[in-house]
């Protein structure tokens, strides 16, 4: 058993980190359930698996820093302190929802709390970061911007243009990939070529640094030390977590036909949450029954959640005409 | 009152905004220091400093995206494409970023963004250097889409995009730039969208232009005087928001419409500005509305072969009498 003085970040750090990563594996799960009892329209795409990484990028950033996210979105937004109950109205496009149900699933956005919004367009959300990490920038209070895209985004021209804009201009933007190891249907080696995009950034002369990405606490302290670089003035980075969804492209996909029973049993081995438990167990900071409390607390409140969102009314139709213009 | 060049005029209005407002910035190729390849920036590099009129990389991509980040965010970004043939490169970012923002987001923000975009032919500047793409954008919800043809109304309607809260694309005909002065008085004046303007007062045809096709529009219009033909002049300015009233009323009072523009004919701002005027104007028509845009092939480098694409005087003349000969009689 480890004593929690050697733990690399504070205990009550650790606790929120766990607590954002378990609210987005019950989200997630809960989404799937309701997807399957067709309570919500569209497509869900989940990132269940995925959880260290916005969590422990988000836990380095300030309230005013932002974020842009990518179709694969509901985690990094309740990682940034996104609330699950306008998120499940938003899903099922009820006019509580955080875009009064015109966002929906793939574009939930909270612009107050730096969430600027979820991208149904790979790598689509790539200029809007950096236009953010322009205005940081130029405002001087040490703001920082975060990229999220996953590894297909990583062979749109989108990415070579602003990485080059934010090298030459030190903009302080950090570029996350969430590498899940396959784009869409396509494992992601057939799709690009040469060493990774770490090796990419680097050939712009950007810093880049590549690390488990289902390891939260790796994560928080690669992106820790990427971001207070940014903040000190020293321009992009790139940051690329290796992980996994558990589940297909989207619901209804089950994510079995292009990949083996053995790799998914091996990446389950390196389940985020259940590392983050046996750490905060080892480690004393909390028991097996605050493991349990923890979850019912946030199991219950997620379902609630659904219930509410269930009842609440979908927006006026005279709305439709509303925010296309200000 | 003083005269300016239009390249003139769109300086001025620059100038001015950014003395006003500091939140605005520049971006674009060769903008700065140089002062832009038809001069529209020239010495705002000077004033307002790289801070403010920013050379951006050949990423139209990348810098139209990063405006949509940078509005978001509580600036106001004016990005400009060189010529606009290259928009296509940004396309993604103006239709699927700019244009949708505040709506996917319910309303939580603004996207103030002015594009500002070359046009036009008439150069020999080959198929990819001489297109007018306003049409596509008017296509599309949430864009605001500008297509001044005097000097006058390129100031006006330019201060008035650049305090706009949302994305506007502003289309500046490149042949314009040099060869049209006009009048501009010194003082301040705004323009607002969705006014059109007679630019020329007649009785028997409304000619309906846009852009430089104003000017060839009035030209024609002096021509047909001189047949004792009355035709008036309408520039509808904004193609988004329209000013429908304004042509559904001349072309009530005329009784015939020949609409006039230098995008492709297909599917065009011609299609619809007809379907506004016969759904307006119907029991008034008297005969068929007649459409003169640029023919639906890739703009030619020949002179001889460009010139044939595009509207002239000729073929506005032309289906002024097709007009007026089908009317039916009284």
């Amino acid at each position: 058993m480890s004593d929690f003085k050697t733990l690399p970040v504070e205990p009550n750090l650790l606790i929120e980190m766990y607590r954002r990563m378990l609210t987005i594996r019950f989200f997630e799960e809960a989404i799937f359930d309701v997807y399957r009892k067709g309570w919500m329209p569209g497509l869900a795409h989940l990132s269940d698996g995925q959880e260290a990484t916005p969590v422990g990028v988000c836990m380095a950033l300030r309230p005013d820093d932002t974020i842009t996210s990518t179709h694969r979105g509901h985690g990094h937004i309740i990682a940034k302190g996104g609330q699950v109950e306008p998120m499940m109205a938003e899903v099922m496009g009820k006019v509580t929802g955080y875009c009064r149900g015109k966002g929906g699933e793939m574009h939930i956005a909270d612009v107050s709390l730096g969430i600027l919004g979820a991208n149904g367009i790979v790598g689509g959300g790539l200029g809007i970061a950096t236009g953010s990490a322009f205005t940081a920038k130029r405002e001087g209070k040490g703001r920082v911007s975060v990229a999220f895209f996953g590894d297909g985004a990583v062979n749109q021209g989108l990415w070579y243009e602003t990485a080059n804009i934010a090298v030459l201009w030190k903009l302080p933007l950090i570029y996350v990939c969430e590498n899940n190891q396959y784009t869409e249907f396509t494992y992601w080696k057939n799709l690009t070529a040469g060493e990774g995009l770490v090796a990419r950034a680097q050939a712009m002369g950007m810093p880049g640094i590549e690390v488990d990405g289902n390891d939260v606490v790796a994560v928080y302290q690669a992106a820790r030390q990427l971001v207070e670089a940014a903040r000190r003035g020293e321009g992009p980075a790139t940051l690329v977590c290796h992980t996994i969804r558990y589940g297909g492209h989207h619901v209804g996909d089950p994510g079995t036909a292009y990949r083996t029973k053995e790799e998914m049993d091996e990446w389950r081995k390196k389940d985020s949450i259940q590392r983050c438990e046996r750490l905060l167990v080892e480690s004393g900071i909390f028991s097996p029954q605050d493991i349990e409390t923890t979850r019912s607390e946030i199991e219950a409140r997620i379902q609630n959640a659904v219930q509410k969102a269930r009842q609440d009314p979908f927006p006026p139709v005279e709305e439709v005409s509303e925010h296309v213009y200000a | 009152m003083r005269e300016l060049t239009f390249a003139q005029a769109i300086r001025e209005a620059l100038d001015e905004e950014l003395a006003r407002d500091e939140k605005i910035v520049l971006f674009g190729e060769d903008i700065g220091a140089w002062g832009g390849v038809f001069r529209t920036t020239e010495g705002l590099y000077e004033k307002y400093g790289p801070e403010r009129v920013i050379d951006t990389p050949l990423s139209e991509e990348g810098y139209v995206g990063m405006a949509v980040g940078i509005a978001m965010t509580g600036m106001h970004p004016v990005p400009e494409i060189m010529f606009g043939d290259f928009i296509t490169l940004a396309m993604d970012q103006i239709v699927n970023q700019a244009a949708k923002m505040r709506y996917m987001t319910g309303g939580q923000v603004a996207v103030p963004i002015t594009i500002r975009a070359t046009m036009g032919g008439g150069r020999s500047s080959g198929a990819q250097h001489s297109q007018s793409w306003h049409a596509w954008f008017a296509h599309v919800p949430g864009l605001k889409v500008v297509v001044p043809s005097t000097p006058y109304d390129a100031k006006g309607l330019l201060k008035t995009a650049l305090r706009d809260p949302n994305p506007v694309l502003f289309f500046e005909d490149k042949v314009m730039y040099h060869k049209i002065k006009g009048p501009v008085p010194e003082e301040e004046y705004l323009i607002p969208f969705g006014v059109a303007d007679i630019k020329r007062e007649g009785s028997d045809v409304t000619i309906v232009a846009l852009s430089r096709m104003v000017h060839t529009a009035l030209a024609a219009a002096e021509q047909l005087a001189q047949e004792g033909i009355s035709a008036e002049v309408i520039d509808p300015r904004t193609l988004t928001p329209l000013d429908e009233e304004t042509l559904i009323q001349s072309v009530c009072k005329t009784g015939g419409a020949v609409i006039v523009d230098e995008g492709y004919q297909r599917f065009g701002v011609t299609a619809e500005l007809a379907a506004v005027i016969a759904k307006g104007a119907f029991d008034y028509l008297d005969a068929p509305i007649e459409r003169v845009a640029a023919m639906d092939v890739p703009i030619p480098f020949s002179p001889p072969l460009e010139f044939a694409t595009i509207p002239d005087e000729e073929r506005i003349i032309q289906a002024v009498h097709r007009v007026l000969e089908g009317r039916r009689p009284q």
